[in-house]
């Protein structure tokens, strides 16, 4: 089943997570797959007092053309949740419109997080990556199947870019079997994926 | 050929730093530095880089590491940021009074106090009456060519100073950008072999360095380093064209954009540019005559072509990320002073922004473009500094 694709020349993704699950790591890599993909992109954390568990941002831009900006994204084309708990606890619906794609690591349904979110108009897809994460690669770490549920949910990137990537980025460092499990985590998450 | 890859501005600068291969590294952590220094002990450790790595207990002494491995002959790079660049101090003016090249990158940080992690250019600002050259940089591609290039500049024979690279924390050291690299070879034959004229190490042309200067000659040893700025004027411009012919990016004192018809021209240094060129268009679909000026080189101040730039605008605005307490922008005062010694009347406005990591968007800028150009139309620019997105 194919994804939904967004048209834009630039897309701009925010990241919410918690400090140790990844924001920054999927900030970079998605602008790591644009950038292999022939696109510009830019990829970067928002820094605080950097600890574990505290919330943190990451931002992505994706572009057909050169990049010039050098500040925080305000108005995101799509924002994703690695960790659940931090809806309603931080601001994520600032600079939204109703165009803003919105993907939640959660086992809710669409529609109770939308109900969480306070958006009534959005296209809301959730996934439940944490339990993939766990299933797969044996750590709750949800940041490489959100990967796939962003495929799936707006199409700027391919899958097979996202694949290539884990091979280079784990292939040495970790072997064969953790590059196995994250290519079944990004496909169980681009199928599983729930719109709402 | 040159290789398209995605590195953030702290990887950018590492991978310069292992291309050059310097004789010495002598270096001390902080952040926004950290991960530039990471990959570079980590380089040297893999056998990437055949480096003397010299882990010291603080800048002060990473300076003073610098100074004695400069002076011995070796080529000599290191890596700041804020209060490390701060407890440098006294070592600055030491290594620019001994005419010693040495190739520092300072990622732009916030002085305390309060602390702050983040970006503003107090410290280079606070070290611009050191001696050392300093050349900005907006994005990785440009930090990557200019350590580069610093080499080149600062061992030429007519410079012989330290110069920092310098370019702003977190919002460039660690965002992922695309830029094209060379090859490590077609760098080693850009920068060569050092080749001092005197160092310690040469027995057979001993000199003494660091001497007692009483007021008999101390004025005159001053007076030198006058020149030898000077001189990196043409330097600069000279290395900046031989990398074109290696690289095709071109580099000067610095670049403009739409300024050709512009009739307010905006001024800033660092990743403040990228930004503002995007607030320039959205100015100029408005039909509002604006155009900028990225400023490369800071020191020493390209006067000449800077009043000229100023020359073709009718109004100008200065962006400073930092501040002269009782002053206001340094900047600002600078381009004001350009302009008195080169008789323009142009009216510069300042405009303080960022301090600490205070985020601007082009739409931030692209307001305050509207605002002066009001002024402007109404000839009535003001003079007094301006507190950009400050919440009072």
């Amino acid at each position: 089943m194919e994804g939904r694709k967004i048209k834009k020349r630039m897309v701009e993704i925010v990241w919410h997570a918690r400090g140790g699950q990844g924001a920054k790591t999927a900030a970079q890599m998605a602008a790591h797959v644009a950038l292999a993909e022939g696109k510009f992109a830019q990829g970067f954390p928002e820094y605080g007092p950097e600890r574990m568990g505290a919330p943190t941002r990451g931002y992505t831009r994706i572009s057909e053309g050169e990049i010039r900006v050098h500040c925080a994204i305000t108005a995101p084309d799509v924002v994703v949740v690695l960790d659940e708990t931090l809806v309603g606890n931080v601001p994520m619906t600032e600079g939204v419109t109703e165009e803003t794609i919105f993907i939640v690591n959660s086992r809710k349904s669409p529609k109770e997080i939308k109900e969480a979110l306070g958006v009534k108009k959005n296209r809301v897809y959730v996934i439940d990556a944490t339990g993939i994460a766990i299933d797969e690669l044996g750590r709750s770490i949800p940041n490489v199947p959100m990967m796939g549920a962003l495929v799936r949910a707006t199409g700027i990137l391919g899958l097979d870019g996202f694949k290539e990537d884990v091979r280079k980025k784990f292939g040495k460092k970790f072997g064969e079997k953790i590059v196995a499990g994250n290519i079944r985590a990004l496909e169980r998450a681009y199928t599983e994926v729930k719109e709402g | 050929m040159q290789e398209m890859v995605a590195l953030t501005g702290n990887e950018a600068a590492a991978l310069a730093f292992k291309q050059i291969e310097p004789d010495v590294v002598a270096a001390y952590p902080i952040t926004p530095q950290t991960e530039l220094m990471h990959d570079v002990a980590g380089f040297v450790h893999d056998g990437e880089m055949r480096t003397e790595f010299i882990t010291v207990e603080s800048e002060h002494s990473a300076m003073s590491a610098c100074i004695g491995a400069a002076a011995a002959g070796a080529r000599t790079m290191t890596a700041t940021s804020g209060q490390g660049l701060a407890l440098m101090w006294e070592m600055l003016y030491i290594a620019a009074s001994y005419r010693l090249p040495i190739v520092m990158a300072n990622v732009n940080r916030a002085l305390s106090g309060p602390i702050n992690i983040h970006c503003d250019h107090s410290d280079s600002m606070g070290a611009r009456d050191t001696g050392w050259i300093q050349l900005f940089c907006e994005n990785p591609q440009e930090i990557y060519d200019s350590i580069i290039q610093a080499i080149r500049i600062a061992e030429d024979k007519r410079v012989q100073l330290p110069l920092m690279v310098c370019y702003d924390g977190f919002i460039i050291s660690h965002t992922m950008q695309p830029l094209k690299v060379l090859d490590k070879e077609t760098v080693q034959k850009f920068v060569g072999k050092r080749q001092p004229e005197f160092s310690l190490l040469n027995v057979e042309k001993p000199f003494s360095l660091g001497a007692l200067d009483l007021p008999p000659y101390y004025y005159e040893h001053k007076r030198p380093q006058v020149e030898a700025m000077k001189n990196a004027l043409d330097v600069v411009l000279a290395v900046a064209k031989e990398y074109e012919s290696l690289s095709g990016r071109r580099y000067g004192y610095f670049e403009e954009y739409r300024t050709e018809d512009a009739e307010l021209l905006l001024v800033g240094l660092g990743s403040f540019t990228g930004t503002a060129a995007e607030a320039v268009d959205i100015a100029r679909n408005e039909g509002i005559r604006a155009g900028l000026l990225k400023l490369r080189l800071f020191r020493p101040l390209p006067k000449e072509a800077l009043s000229q730039a100023l020359k073709k605008t009718k109004a100008a605005c200065v962006y400073d990320r930092a501040l002269s307490f009782g002053l206001g922008g340094p900047l600002a005062h600078e381009l004001r002073s350009v302009a008195y010694e080169t008789g323009l009347k142009v009216p510069i406005a300042s405009a303080i922004y960022g301090l600490g990591g205070r985020d601007i968007t082009e739409h931030d800028i692209a307001a305050h473009i509207r605002k002066l150009w009001n002024d402007y139309k109404k000839d009535s620019i003001k003079m007094e500094t301006e507190f950009l997105n400050l919440c009072e």
